[in-house]
């Protein structure tokens, strides 16, 4: 029972956290001293990679096939198009994975010998979709099932590659948010139940919204790995953007149309890593603002 | 002693795998009395009372509350617990909540209560035992006296008719202890049915009704606290009591 003051020392950092990045700079006595130096290195880093690889004898080549910025120009328009449906996938694809994720945790979770059964199926569904190659169950799903010809049955080879990514990346979100679960104390679960609230009330009100909070920076994680798995959607035909890209660079020998797709996806990804970083500073200022004032 | 007794255990047993915990215990608890249980650190204290609130299943014997026995199959666990409160050592606040809504959650969703009415209940509560100006705060800001009077608090909003207390000033730092013990006296002043595990021995002396001694898994000695404090009888009673006094706790 002692953990517990321990383990809340933990995870609550009350000192203003230092940048990662900058280290030590700006801290202590000799800040000025510190900045200078980490300027000069940084200096001369940079001209060190632009002197090896500007002089390397193969550089004017690669500079025009794959940083050409005419190229650039002529391929975002298609690329940004094309990118459209690469964001589509990705909503459309993270809304059903959140709960369908959630309800195969809660499954697994389910303590007693009566959910056995639950329990075994969705150890077995994550083990299996966790398993198998991505680019494989795009294939199976996208191919395969449209080849069955059941009337009624979707054909349409985006509808079922989204089906695949919503499949695999369940079973990566549902051990997230397993171990968000697992990471809040039984003691919680005690208390919520000698109160003589439900199994359920317990999951709902007093466990998961503490599991979840947890697991927001590694859920994020994951959701980049979805936003850039969607350009596997292009193997079946869909022309998203590194589809159009393929199509870009087969009509002009150029490569700088990856440049743009690679752009057009850290565009999306950066943002939404600030934004994870912004909600979890907020979480923490809203719960130390109370304790000051109140 | 009162004959309509709060709370009735009997011969009941609970072990751990092959660590036997309990080994019997009998005790009659009547209406507004207030029973400490001492004895020394893994004597059962805490077990005991996790049995009581159904936190942990019994082997054997039985438990009555009010003559229902709650230890029957099919039992409705969620029903006997809204009668019972328990406080735990580590006040197991819920961390992602406001005081408010830590004290409001359990009759809204337990007993239906409309939440202007919980609410209201909870401020007259909290405003009681001088806590109206931390309504908004979360756990985490709060002292550990103050989160163990607000964990006394949530288990009070559900009115139950039993309240179990498992050391509940253990945590805190020596001078947090009197504002909970403060708190525990007034309740027993208002006629709280309690069962009280605590290594505090000055303050069971003044508190308790009666006082039992927990030893190798049964009651070895139990009664008033004079008579246990002044004179027991049995000699690992003394023994307990004598290391209590050795290290100033008494």
């Amino acid at each position: 029972m002692a953990s517990e003051g321990d383990r809340r020392a933990d995870l609550e950092v009350d000192e203003p956290r230092r940048s990662r990045i900058l280290g030590a700079l700006g801290s202590g006595g000799g800040g000025a001293r510190a900045v200078a130096i980490a300027l000069l290195s940084t200096i001369v880093f940079v001209v060190v990679v632009v002197v090896v690889v500007g002089n390397s004898p193969g550089w004017p080549a690669v500079h025009k096939g794959f940083f050409s910025w005419t190229y650039y120009k002529s391929a975002f328009p298609e690329t940004a198009r094309a990118f459209r449906l690469n964001v589509e996938i990705f909503l459309i694809a993270e809304c059903l994975i959140l709960p369908f994720a959630l309800l195969i945790a809660v499954l697994r979770s389910l303590p007693g010998p009566v959910f056995f059964p639950f329990r075994a199926l969705a150890i077995m569904y994550a083990d299996f979709f966790r398993g198998v190659p991505t680019i494989l169950m795009i294939a199976w799903l996208g191919f395969g099932v449209p080849g069955l010809q059941i009337s009624g049955v979707p054909t349409s080879t985006t509808f079922w590659a989204v089906v695949a990514l919503v499949l695999i990346y369940s079973a990566y979100v549902s051990e997230v948010y397993r171990a968000g679960i697992d990471s809040v104390h039984p003691s919680q679960e005690a208390a919520a139940r000698s109160l003589g609230l439900t199994r359920g009330q317990t999951l709902r009100k007093v466990i998961l919204p503490q599991a979840v909070r947890r697991v927001i920076p590694p859920l994020l994680n994951d959701f980049i790995g979805l936003q850039k798995d969607t350009a596997l959607v292009g193997i079946l035909g869909a022309v998203e953007a590194f589809q159009q890209t393929e199509i870009d660079t087969a009509a002009t020998f150029n490569f700088t149309a990856y440049l743009v797709a690679a752009t057009l996806f850290v565009a999306i990804t950066i943002p939404l890593a600030r934004f994870t970083d912004w909600l979890i500073a907020r979480d923490r200022r809203r719960r130390q603002a109370q304790g000051l004032f109140a | 002693m009162n004959t309509a007794a709060a709370l009735e255990i009997e011969g009941l047993r609970k072990s751990f795998g092959k660590n036997l915990v309990l080994d019997g215990i009998d005790l009659s608890v009547g209406e507004h009395e207030v029973v400490c249980l001492i004895g020394a650190s893994g004597s059962g204290k805490s077990t005991l009372l996790r049995c009581l609130n159904l936190l942990e299943p019994v082997d054997a014997g039985r438990i009555l509350v009010a003559g229902e026995e709650i230890t029957r199959r099919n039992v409705d666990v969620n029903r006997v617990r809204r009668r019972i409160g328990i406080v735990f050592q580590a006040f197991n606040l819920f961390p992602h909540m406001s005081v408010l809504e830590n004290v409001t959650l359990a009759p809204r969703l337990a007993l239906g209560q409309s939440r202007s009415e919980a609410e209201q209940q909870a401020r007259a509560l909290l405003d009681r035992f001088g806590l109206s100006d931390k309504v908004e705060a979360y756990p985490d800001h709060l002292s550990g006296g103050q989160q163990q009077r607000v964990a006394i608090v949530r288990a009070l909003a559900m009115q139950p008719r039993l309240m179990l207390l498992d050391e509940v000033t253990s945590a805190l730092d020596p001078e947090l202890v009197a504002e909970v013990l403060d708190v525990i006296g007034e309740l027993a002043a208002g006629g709280m049915t309690m069962v009280i595990a605590t290594h505090e021995m000055g303050f069971a002396r003044d508190i308790a009704t009666r006082v039992c001694f927990l030893d190798g898994g049964v009651i070895l000695e139990q009664g008033p606290p004079e008579q246990m404090f002044g004179s027991p009888r049995e000699p690992r009673t003394q023994q307990f009591l004598q290391r209590i006094v050795s290290a100033h706790r008494l």
